[in-house]
């Protein structure tokens, strides 16, 4: 039944798109059109053939009194984020090094900065950071429920259909469609499907929740739960657009001048607070008490911690505007909650690191656990470095420098990116049997890389803003300013050439992670077989 | 504006917030919660 009616769905979206790709006004409609039918056909057809293939009745909720969880589909998710984090670190190097050296467009429209660079971040954050919270939320809320994820074909629905999203986002930037709205560059046409990824995501949440074993609600899925909810709200509210056409890949924004601008950065701040904060602090909470074998260090002051931070972080955007149109009280307003926001996050990152008491010496021995507690401790020197920059003072040196890149990469690769690296290399082992990971050492050598590889990218951006910032407000003794731009600009160039051997010391070590998970599915010990060879009859999911 | 946004986002603001946070810490904090959130901590440590 429930089967019938999504394919049905998926047929008439296939000849929808069929009809808009036959008449589309633009080339990047046509293709995407195509594509989005191609994706539809394959849906119905795929689900078609799973429909005769299963038995009968569909997978029982609980075995011998345990739950059957439903690991397939965090699985994909893994490997994709894998696989999406690589190349999203690649194409991070590759605008680096345009930024050293601008030949590198080769005078290819489709690789000029201005697509390629929104290209690395929706691929670092949307697809590698996007797949790991949707894996790690479906792992954590089925385990802290005791109850099998919701849904039969829905989870799968949301994992396929969300990357479906990213690759029609990401061909588009190469394309040159774009809305030119930060972390929101997807047309009309992609927000409207992620909209309906999203509602099915929320919906399969819940519906796990509404039939956990256990009486309460973990704080890992609060935290899972305010991004969902929350990053919804925004995406709703910022892309509210009017298509030019229904056959034109081309709309309009509804908002317009500072209201547009106040818009989009309660988007693009909370889009930090919630997409890149809320959701990985979730995976803070469930992985590393789970990784020391500790309880969490104060559960009291996680429920203060969340609470306080939802409330907090929607706030903050406006320090994105300061000395802009936008008027000085709400500047002021966002300015207060960004310094607010710093009590929350502090007592959050104390609780993180905190868990370890009585496990300190793990440290030593497991590279694992030490990637997600230098995680938390990015964590931490982000989140005061955010504060500072947001006060209108130092924003009046920071703001449109590279200190903000500076700043925003010491989140990005050093809280988010290894949170989520320390949670993969927990993950694959659990979801694929393994006894542990095939290389600890290796964790030791992609810990090491990333380390000085972020250190040398942050503090050459350090520099390179702070520099940045000073020469454009300098002034000689007659008033006039003392250097043109382009000097600004060539002053740059030993920074960026620091700033890229970071990222490809980055990227070097997201290889290594890369052959690391690979070599633990292919070749890792299996579990079981060290048990009980005798019992091969173990459920493979 | 200036002035009537900031005198209300002085008084009902700071009065909205103050009474969330006491809201929030009454909650974590009341003895009767403190066995169920003392269990609460080690729901990752539960066996699969």
């Amino acid at each position: 039944m429930g089967e019938g009616g999504f394919i049905g769905v998926m047929v008439l979206t296939a000849l929808l798109c069929f009809v808009i790709a036959g008449q589309a006004l633009d080339m990047p409609m046509r293709i995407h059109t195509v594509l989005g039918a191609l994706a539809a056909m394959a849906a119905a057809f795929f689900t078609l053939n799973r429909y005769f293939k299963r038995p009968a009745e569909l997978p029982p909720q609980e075995i011998d009194g345990k739950p059957n969880y439903n690991d397939g589909v965090i699985r994909f998710l893994t490997l994709i984020s894998v696989f999406w984090g690589v190349v999203g670190f690649v194409v991070g190097l590759v605008i680096a090094l345009q930024l050293a050296f601008p030949a590198l467009n080769f005078d290819v429209e489709f690789l000029s900065f201005s697509r390629v660079r929104p290209l690395h971040t929706s691929a670092v954050i949307f697809a590698f950071g996007g797949n790991v919270l949707l894996a790690t939320s479906f792992y954590v809320v089925q385990r802290s429920c005791q109850a099998r994820l919701a849904g039969d074909i829905a989870p799968w629905f949301v994992a396929l259909g969300y990357n479906l999203f990213i690759v029609i986002a990401a061909t588009g930037y190469l394309l040159g469609v774009t809305q030119s709205k930060e972390y929101a560059e997807p047309e009309w046409y992609a927000d409207l499907w992620l909209t309906v990824v999203w509602v099915v995501y929320l919906l399969v949440f819940l519906a796990t929740l509404w039939k956990r074993k256990e009486p309460h609600i973990f704080v890992a899925n609060w935290f899972y739960l305010a991004f969902i909810v929350t990053i919804a709200m925004l995406h709703l509210v910022n892309n509210a657009a009017v298509p030019v056409s229904l056959f034109s890949s081309k709309s309009v924004i509804v908002w317009s001048g500072v209201q547009d601008a106040m818009v989009q950065w309660w988007y693009g701040h909370n889009a930090v607070g919630f997409f890149l904060t809320a959701g990985f602090l979730a995976i803070m909470y469930y992985f590393i008490p789970k990784r020391a074998q500790r309880p969490i260090y104060s559960y009291r002051l996680s429920i203060v911690h969340f609470w306080s931070l939802i409330f907090l972080y929607i706030w903050a955007g406006p320090h994105h505007l300061h000395y802009t149109a936008l008027p000085q009280w709400a500047q002021t307003l966002g300015m207060t909650f960004s310094v607010i926001l710093w009590m929350p996050s502090w007592g959050g990152m104390i609780n993180g690191l905190m868990t370890l008491s009585g496990a300190w010496d793990k440290l030593r021995t497991d590279p694992v656990l030490r990637m997600m507690v230098v995680s938390v401790a990015f964590y931490g020197m982000s989140t005061f470095e955010g504060p500072l920059m947001s006060v209108r003072a130092v924003n009046s040196l920071s703001h449109y420098t590279d200190w903000t890149i500076g700043h925003v990469h010491s989140g990005a690769l050093g809280w988010v990116g290894f949170i989520s690296f320390g949670a993969i290399y927990c993950l694959v082992p659990w979801l694929w049997g393994r006894k542990q990971l095939y290389s600890l050492k290796l964790v030791d050598w992609h810990f090491w890389l990333s380390t000085i590889g972020i250190v040398l990218y942050i503090t050459a951006m350090w520099v390179a803003g702070i520099l940045q910032g000073l020469m454009w407000r300098a002034y000689t003794e007659l008033g006039f300013l003392e250097y043109a731009f382009i000097e600004t600009v060539e002053a740059m160039y030993p920074f960026y050439l620091i700033r890229a051997l970071g990222g490809a010391l980055f990227v070097v070590g997201s290889f290594v992670f890369a052959y690391n998970i690979y070599m633990t599915i292919r070749y890792g010990d299996r579990e079981e077989a060290a048990a009980a060879p005798s019992s091969a009859a173990v459920p493979a999911e | 504006m200036y002035e009537t946004l900031a005198k209300f986002s002085q008084t009902w603001g700071l009065l909205y917030f103050v009474i969330l946070f006491a809201a929030v810490l009454i909650y974590a904090l009341w003895p009767a919660n403190k066995k169920r959130f003392d269990d609460a901590a080690s729901v990752p440590l539960k066996e699969d």
